[in-house]
């Protein structure tokens, strides 16, 4: 009998498999196309120049404030931090399902002699890594921005990584924490995807929570009694016992010279502790665990749809019948991914409600050229729940085929006919909740006719757009391995589409504000009936032309890919 | 009939198939043997569709695949070595989803779903997601998929790991009769007794290269080796594990 192993392996060896594929990948991608990195890199490079712009030039005039200015900037980096916290926090849970209960290689690390300890803090680090990199260059322009204006110095990067080492691990812990209370407690069979309903739920509570804190008085002082009491908002921290208080207390504290080492101490503390508390909790729930979530089959249908949508369908050849039919059942039979609509469906709300709350026809007196402003803010912020969405729900569709293309593939399945699918399934939904979005705001807003017109063209044109960007990008970084669909758009091609289609979408916008604008202006102040104006026309025919180009270049990108897809 | 001409396929500088020239005609069981990584599964993911050739060119039914991928495609069926089927549909839903890849509905698929469920003992689970389904489940139900269009042509990658005897047995009835009735298989096995007694010709690929292919007496011929059996014939030509080698890893 061989002897028991003396000798643990380190945690980067336990890593290696794992840093060494992602390397690998990316040398990959790198051959693949030199030129394709390169304006990825270009698209990101200008993305991020975007988000720092803009943190820029909020904070140049916070600086300015004098007194209310710094508790403001202070402020502001408290919600932006906290804001990801939430999103770090279901990420972690989504990702720690994966890394802890689903992963290939967990099969082998569970038949070796690793000890238990060494395996769960190697899961955490590849956890934090996986949920974590989104936010991390999110939040990279941001600070820089705040070093900037507030001449942090040469030290400031590493105060700022200081800081934001613990602020990523202790999510990380409680999402993976929660992820194995919840496997153990519920029954084997459902854990899996009562998971997603349970992380949706997680998340609908803390975005209520955070829109009862109505963030956006502090924007209008003139609601309060008086300075004081602005004054003594602003200084009582948002919520004094999260750690995105404490990072932002450490960062804010070395930009104002405030020598206070608590924040450090506590954030520090609090990441030790939780990673030793979790570590403790893996030790006795693991095993138990992981053996639950292998048995995670499911024996009857729920849903067998088959009936009226079968029948919506006659007039498709059977060939795109049955592969809508089947992408449908797919999504509704994993609670994992439609559970996600309800998430979706509680943004919505909060999106509405916030509309609702502005203070446009309350009676104060507010400029025209605001309430279009507004309609045109409210276009992109349609425009970019549209984008997510696509994201979360078209982009996934061609790597959830997965280690089924090769039925696909060897079939007489025409790859126009699978994209054609793919592509409707997806914007047929999002076109109607689109323009349910873009009615009802502007309906809110109380727009003019044309206005909403503009707006409903506009948002036709573009979600035709994102859907086919969505597709072609998932098409072009597919992620056929991953288990788990909330998290393919996660990834680099995910983060990619988001940027293309914001991008998009800022074009769009930028077209058509001035001519509207000024026709709008004409229409109400001038005493003659307005024409419709040559700019009008060029502006409409750009937007035409770039969406339509939008949608039919990455369509045959895509189709083109998936002709060349090897399996 | 499957006909492949000069059918290379190379990795960047590695190449997988190296040359292949092989025709199997309609009527016939052939073998192709090799051992791991000889190149078995990337020829018969050529000759599916899946993987494209470097260069060389693959007829099926005298249609070439590359030229006309749909037609040829039509008149195939494929069961690839791992089971990989959708975990959240029914035996049922999978099999009516494969028909109509192939254009085919209607009462006349419902009637041949029943039959290969039946025939595969599969008609129970029939309801059942396939996420329940055991690997061997699985892969009789990915045969009843390759059989659910009635091709003309089988390519089949170790159609017998996983498949308990009865199974076994009657898979190895079913393409005889499919044969005998005129179609073709063409089957990669690591099982030589299995080749020896199903198969009417064999290849054996080695590199990427076939070294010997032909009936028993015609690979006795090429090798030299009149009294070998398929095994021995199979190591001859592909280098078996050396005593010595055996001895370093189980006495150290």
């Amino acid at each position: 009998m061989p002897p028991l192993p003396t000798v643990q392996p380190r945690l980067w060896t336990l890593l290696t498999p794992k840093w060494r594929s992602a390397l690998a990948r990316s040398r990959q991608e790198q051959a693949d196309s030199r030129a394709r990195v390169l304006l990825l890199s270009l698209i990101g490079l200008i993305f991020w120049i975007a988000v720092f712009g803009i943190a820029y030039r909020v904070l140049r005039y916070f600086r300015s404030v004098d007194e209310i200015g710094n508790l403001m900037a202070g402020k502001v980096l408290g919600v932006i931090l906290l804001a990801f916290l939430s999103i770090l926090l279901l990420s972690n849970v989504i990702t720690a399902l994966s890394t802890f209960f689903l992963a290939k290689d967990l099969d082998l690390l569970a038949a070796a002699p690793v000890n238990g300890v060494r395996l769960y803090v190697a899961k955490l680090a590849e956890t934090v890594v996986h949920s974590s990199w989104m936010v991390a260059l999110l939040a990279l322009p941001i600070l820089t921005a705040y070093g900037i204006v507030y001449s942090g110095g040469p030290l400031f990067p590493f105060v700022a990584l200081s800081a934001f080492i613990p602020y990523l691990i202790l999510p990380a812990v409680l999402g993976t924490a929660a992820t194995l209370v919840l496997v153990n407690v519920f029954p084997a069979r459902r854990t899996r995807e009562l998971l997603g309903l349970i992380a949706s739920g997680a998340v609908v509570i803390v975005v209520v929570s955070l829109r009862f804190l109505r963030p956006e008085q502090l924007a209008r002082p003139e609601g309060f009694r008086s300075l004081v009491d602005y004054l003594a908002v602003l200084r009582t921290p948002t919520s004094p016992l999260l750690p995105s208080e404490w990072t932002a207390s450490i960062i804010m504290n070395w930009l104002l010279q405030v020598a206070d080492p608590w924040p450090v101490a506590k954030l520090w503390g609090a990441a030790a502790l939780a990673v030793g508390l979790g570590a403790v909790l893996h030790q006795r729930l693991y095993a138990q665990g992981f053996s639950k979530a292998q048995e995670g089959a499911e024996r009857k249908v729920r849903r067998p749809l088959r009936g009226p949508v079968s029948r919506l369908l006659r007039s498709q050849s059977p060939s795109k019948r049955e592969f809508i039919l089947k992408d449908l059942r797919l999504f509704f039979r994993d609670n994992t991914q439609w559970s996600q609509l309800i998430l979706l469906a509680v943004l919505l709300m909060v999106y509405l409600f916030n509309i609702q709350s502005l203070p446009l026809h309350s009676g104060e007196r507010v400029p025209y050229r605001l309430v279009n402003l507004i309609s045109f803010l409210n276009l992109g912020l349609a425009g970019f729940v549209l984008a997510a969405v696509a994201a979360r729900f078209i982009f996934p569709g061609i790597s959830l085929e997965g280690r089924q293309m090769w039925l696909l593939r060897s079939s007489p399945l025409d790859p126009r006919s699978m994209l054609w699918s793919k592509y409707w399934i997806g914007t047929v939904p999002l076109l109607l909740l689109a323009l349910m979005i873009t009615v009802f705001t502007n309906w809110l807003l109380d727009v003019s006719g044309f206005m909403m017109f503009v707006a409903v063209v506009t948002i036709v044109l573009y979600t035709l757009a994102a859907s086919a960007l969505a597709l072609s990008f998932g098409a072009l970084y597919p992620q056929f391995g991953t288990e788990n669909a909330a998290q393919i758009p996660t990834g680099f091609g995910g983060l990619v589409y988001m940027m293309s289609s914001l991008t998009l979408l800022a074009l769009i916008i930028t077209i058509e504000a001035v001519p509207v604008t000024e026709y709008l202006r004409d229409q109400r102040y001038s005493q003659y009936p307005v024409g419709i104006t040559l700019e009008l026309v060029a502006s409409g025919a750009a937007v035409l032309c770039i969406c339509v180009a939008a949608t039919v270049i990455p369509l045959r990108v895509g189709l083109r890919r998936i002709e060349m897809m090897e399996w | 009939m499957i006909r492949l001409n000069q059918l290379t396929k190379r990795y960047g500088r590695f190449t997988a198939v190296d040359r292949i020239d092989l025709a199997v005609p309609s009527g016939e069981l052939f073998g192709f043997l090799g051992p791991n990584g000889a190149g078995k599964t990337t020829t018969f993911r050529m000759i599916a569709g899946i993987l494209r050739p470097t260069s060389g060119s693959i007829e099926i039914g005298g249609i070439d695949i590359n030229q006309r991928p749909l037609e040829a495609k039509a008149r195939l069926g494929f069961i690839p070595d791992r089971p990989f089927v959708y975990d959240k549909l029914t035996g049922a839903e999978f099999l009516r989803f494969v028909a109509a890849l192939y254009g085919q509905q209607g009462a006349v698929v419902e009637r041949r779903i029943d039959e290969l469920l039946e025939l595969f003992d599969l008609r129970r689970w029939k309801d059942e997601l396939t996420e329940s389904y055991s690997h061997g489940m699985r892969q009789k139900l990915i045969i009843s998929g390759a059989l659910v269009h009635r091709p003309e042509v089988i390519v089949v990658d170790e159609p017998m790991v996983g498949l308990d005897p009865r199974s076994a047995r009657l898979l190895k009835d079913l393409f005889r009769q499919f044969v005998d009735r005129g179609g073709t298989v063409l089957m990669s096995t690591h099982t030589l007794e299995v080749a020896e007694t199903m198969c009417d010709r064999i290849a054996i690929i080695h590199g990427g290269k076939i070294v010997a292919s032909g009936n028993m007496a015609e690979l006795q011929e090429q090798t030299s080796s009149e009294h070998l059996g398929l095994e021995d014939l199979f190591l001859k030509l592909t280098g078996g594990m050396r005593d010595h080698q055996l001895d370093t890893i189980l006495d150290s």
